[in-house]
């Protein structure tokens, strides 16, 4: 790779463009994308359908998507931020049309990808359409789950963590088991958890909670007793008692490794979820995908994936969100 | 408390201090042996010698960071134990909180005591007072050395500290900036009457400021030589009084850096 691509140059490679939209800017490409995302409408109309589907979602949902981008192209006639974004997203807008051309061709048009295993764009969109009451229900239910037992995991793994990476003879004790207990998968705990609760709801929190406790209590107590002994010295000279030394000083300089811990336990939170929700929930995205598959419905599989997808990101979002404005302080993140 | 001193400053007295230290490769080194120094109200004093020699051990223990192992020390009578307010220190590397604004640095030194409240227009008044007048919202990775400089002793100063100790503030500084900061070191002092302890490796910067000089010499750390500089302010750096007085001094370290053993241990 030549020294101009690297994501490090950017400055040095781009033309007149920002730091974040820096893709060429080629109307050619503008003018394909377009094309192609028409031509995915085309293919999908006119070619005969060799399974069973219904098309309309999907159909709705392209040409909003059509729509979409003649407004951005609109838009970039007098808006220079609208046009730098069309230029920069228009790779990714070509290649989803081509993507989006194969697989329904490969799928309901020629059948050669077999159902249930594969279904189309259109099934798994006809699957959210129809079931959208049960999918809307289990989102709903995990979503609860997910912020209660998040919020558990995180509170009890801050307080955790503060404590043992603060005090050093709790620390001698209880590191030793968040080190253990960061290592296991919260999944392992599947039978002690189903035994313990009496209620299914109350397993999976457990285990979710667990999954974030370990990590964020782990990182927290290794932020806090990293914190540099020059800037409690400074405090100390300022006049400052234990607990302005903890919140005020421990805590803030333990944030950047508080929020590894927060992300890390993030992404085995989901993971977590989905698992646990499998073992007798009522609704759920994860007890969607179990009920789904026992029929062999693979399009509502794929419907349940795609939601969690998009909620996930979400989630994962506003936690990066979070975690710029506390870390605004932070070299070379601030804009 | 001393009721009959009519300025802010404190005094210090040392007596027969001694501290040993394990260092890393565990022999023991002897930062300091009985050392006397008696720091009047209100006097610019500044410790000079060539690195190992105690100075920032010194300014550690006044601060209260360390105790000593021998002797005591004592501000004001009272002998210290601990670190307080009353002894501000400014750090070699400015040393803010990287998650504090500038002004937020400098609050700092009123909310760890609990005092902050309704207290915004202070710290605004030490922001201008130290020439950090725009920067109130920035983050100390933003600015320059000298300005963290400034902020850290406007931490310190808005706590109306007895003592002011500076931990070679200015050693990292450009020379530039270095001259600027002294100046602005003695306009403070001049009006605040703080009693100021000075540790640093630069001679001029120790004619230019103190009113006694304090020349140690390493292992043991102990005070060679203490030196009245006697020369009146606004002092010129190009002065033959200063320059006799910085040449003495620099023969005297010399000397010891000529005479002191090797430093290397096998």
């Amino acid at each position: 790779m030549s020294e101009g691509k690297r994501r490090g140059s950017i400055a040095l490679d781009r033309t007149a463009q920002s730091e974040r939209y820096w893709k060429p800017r080629s109307k050619a490409v503008v003018a394909l994308e377009t094309l192609v995302l028409g031509a995915a409408l085309a293919e999908n109309l006119l070619l005969p359908t060799k399974q069973d589907v219904v098309n309309l979602p999907y159909r709705l949902v392209l040409g909003a998507g059509i729509a979409a981008l003649f407004a951005l192209i609109a838009a970039s006639l007098w808006s220079g931020k609208a046009r730098e974004r069309l230029y920069h997203y228009s790779q990714y807008i070509l290649s989803l049309g081509l993507i989006l051309i194969l697989w329904d061709f490969f799928t309901q048009k020629s059948d050669i990808l077999p159902l249930p295993f594969f279904p189309s764009a259109g099934q798994i969109l006809q699957v959210i359409v129809e079931d959208r009451q049960k999918l809307l229900l289990s989102t709903f239910y995990s979503l609860r789950l997910l912020v209660v037992s998040f919020a558990i995991g995180t509170a009890s793994g801050l307080a955790t963590g503060i404590f043992l990476g603060w005090y050093r003879d709790v620390g001698y004790w209880v590191f030793p088991t968040v080190k253990i207990m960061s290592v296991i998968p919260a999944t392992a705990w599947i039978p002690v958890a189903m035994i313990i609760f009496p209620t299914s709801f109350g397993a999976e929190v457990f285990l979710i909670v667990l999954s974030v406790w370990s990590p964020v209590a782990y990182m927290t107590a290794t932020g806090i007793a990293g914190v540099p002994k020059a800037h409690i010295e400074a405090a100390l000279t300022l006049g400052a008692d234990e607990r302005f030394l903890l919140f005020r000083v421990a805590v803030p300089g333990a944030m950047p490794s508080i929020f590894i811990g927060i992300y890390t336990a993030t992404g085995l939170s989901f993971a977590t979820l989905v698992v646990s929700e499998m073992l007798g929930a009522k609704a759920g995205l994860g007890w969607y995908i179990n009920w789904a598959k026992s029929w062999s419905n693979y399009a509502a599989v794929y419907a349940s994936i795609v939601i969690m997808a998009l909620l996930f990101s979400v989630v994962m979002d506003l936690i990066f969100k979070l975690r710029d404005r506390v870390l605004v302080w932070q070299k070379g993140l601030l804009k | 408390m001393n009721a009959t001193t009519n300025t802010a400053g404190g005094a210090i007295l040392a007596e027969a201090v001694g501290r040993t230290y394990i260092d890393s490769y565990g022999n023991e080194v002897e930062a300091l042996r009985g050392v006397d120094l008696a720091v009047r109200p209100g006097e610019f004093i500044s410790l000079i010698g060539p690195s190992g020699c105690g100075k920032t051990t010194l300014l550690r223990l006044i601060a209260g960071l360390d105790r000593p192992q021998a002797g005591r020390i004592l501000l004001d009578g009272e002998e210290i134990s601990g670190p307080s307010h009353e002894r501000g220190l400014v750090f070699q590397l400015a040393n803010l909180f990287p998650w504090e604004t500038i002004e937020g640095n400098i609050a700092s030194g009123l909310k760890a005591r609990g005092v902050y409240r309704g207290k915004r227009a202070e710290v605004q008044r030490y922001v201008d007072m130290t020439g950090l007048k725009g920067f109130e919202k920035t983050y100390p990775h933003q600015v320059s050395g000298g300005m963290a400089q400034r902020a850290s002793l406007a931490r310190a100063l808005i706590n109306d500290p007895k003592v002011l100790l500076l931990d070679e503030p200015l050693g990292a500084l450009d020379a530039f900036t270095r001259m600027d900061l002294q100046d602005k070191l003695l306009e403070l002092w001049k009006e605040r009457g703080t009693t100021t302890i000075l540790v640093t490796h630069d001679v001029d910067e120790a004619v230019y400021l103190s009113d006694r000089i304090v020349v140690m010499t390493p292992r043991p750390g102990r005070i060679e030589e203490v030196l009245s500089v006697g020369l009146s302010r606004p002092r010129s750096r190009g002065d033959d009084e200063f320059l006799e007085l910085r040449t003495r001094i620099l023969e005297m370290l010399h000397f010891v850096s000529r005479t002191k053993e090797p430093e290397y241990f096998l």
